[in-house]
């Protein structure tokens, strides 16, 4: 959480919404832990991540949705997902993340 | 979401537990639980908030992760304050350890009691810059399981009242720059001072992980690097 911090909180003052991603389950090999963040601003300014790199275009996408809306969503990735074919986790595991907006 | 009062307990280093529900009905609604038993917020049951609290004011606070909690789904975060590194020595390679160790998720101190060394000018990225001698500061300031000092000065009036300060204080690194030479002198001076040898045997010296390096820059890395393989479990206390 510290570590995305700064940028949240420059992108917050410049009156940008934000959008936390946060890693809530692993199964298998997962480059990220537990309780890792990503923020994601309305601008599309991206700070920390979720995986090594393999969830996060598709995590962003979702985040815009959850930035207009508000409304929070659990998002899981991996092998036994249809999705894999899209968003295929390198590493062979399973990641569900929640997403939602800062609202105060 | 209290995002607000996260970010300020994390600022001020202070221990807090997040509760949010994952699951279909509640998602998103969230409870934060000091130790002291504040608490703010709700996860829309009373029974939840309930045990939600017990959990974050128990001895043993729980561990990061997804967890049932009167049969709903929470993901559970504990935020422990973060780990202090006190650096003894206001020298070159304390410059470039400050960065590191920042970057790394420590809470930078350094300490000197030589005021030419120690200037905001040299250290505008530490996280507190204390002019004073080493052993009287670290005397009065909380020393925890969490602390980790590295000592830098190459000066045995600076070190070594300083090391015995923290040797006794059981924290969770002691790690000290010189010579074989030079900690040979160092630990035959601690002995004399009274100090146990299992207490003197918990000095990390050499200091730093074996990287090879000779410039300030890679031996503030190699100290760096053993403070992330002490902080991880990777390496035990005393000599590599």
């Amino acid at each position: 959480m510290l570590d995305i911090l700064p940028d949240v909180d420059r992108w917050r003052a410049d009156g940008q919404r934000v959008a936390v991603a946060t890693v809530i389950r692993t199964v298998g090999s997962s480059p990220r832990p537990l309780g890792s963040k990503m923020a994601v601003s309305d601008a599309g300014s991206i700070a920390g991540s979720v995986s090594g790199g393999c969830i996060e275009g598709a995590v962003i996408e979702e985040a815009q949705s959850v930035l207009e809306d508000g409304l929070p969503k659990r998002l899981s990735y991996g092998i036994s997902d249809e999705q894999a074919w899209s968003v295929g986790l390198t590493c062979g595991g399973e990641v569900e993340v929640l997403v939602e907006r800062i609202d105060g | 979401m209290g995002f607000e009062s996260l970010r300020r307990s994390l600022l001020a280093g202070e221990r807090v537990v997040m509760f949010t529900r994952a699951d279909g009905a509640g998602l998103g609604a969230r409870m934060l639980v000091w130790p002291d038993g504040r608490a703010e917020g709700a996860l829309g049951e009373a029974d939840l908030d309930r045990k939600a609290l017990a959990l974050a004011t128990a001895e043993t606070l729980p561990a990061t992760g997804l967890r049932e909690i009167e049969g709903v789904e929470v993901f559970v975060e504990t935020y422990e304050p973060l780990p202090q590194l006190f650096i003894v020595g206001a020298v070159h390679v304390a410059i470039h350890l400050v960065h590191f160790a920042r970057r790394l998720g420590f809470r930078a101190v350094v300490v000197d009691a030589r005021s030419a060394f120690a200037t905001a000018e040299r250290f505008p990225h530490a996280d507190e810059l204390v002019v004073e001698w080493p052993a009287d500061y670290l005397a009065r300031v909380p020393l925890h399981a969490n602390t980790y000092c590295v000592f830098l000065t190459h000066d045995e009036k600076l070190d070594n009242p300083a090391l015995q300060v923290v040797l006794e204080a059981g924290v969770r690194y002691v790690g000290a720059l010189g010579s074989s030479r030079t900690h040979a002198k160092r630990v035959a001076a601690l002995r004399e001072a009274g100090l146990a040898d299992e207490l003197i045997d918990g000095i990390h010296a050499p200091i730093g992980l074996d990287l090879g390096g000779r410039k300030p820059e890679e031996i503030a890395m190699a100290i760096a690097a053993e403070l992330v393989a002490v902080r991880n479990g990777r390496q035990a206390a005393g000599k590599r």
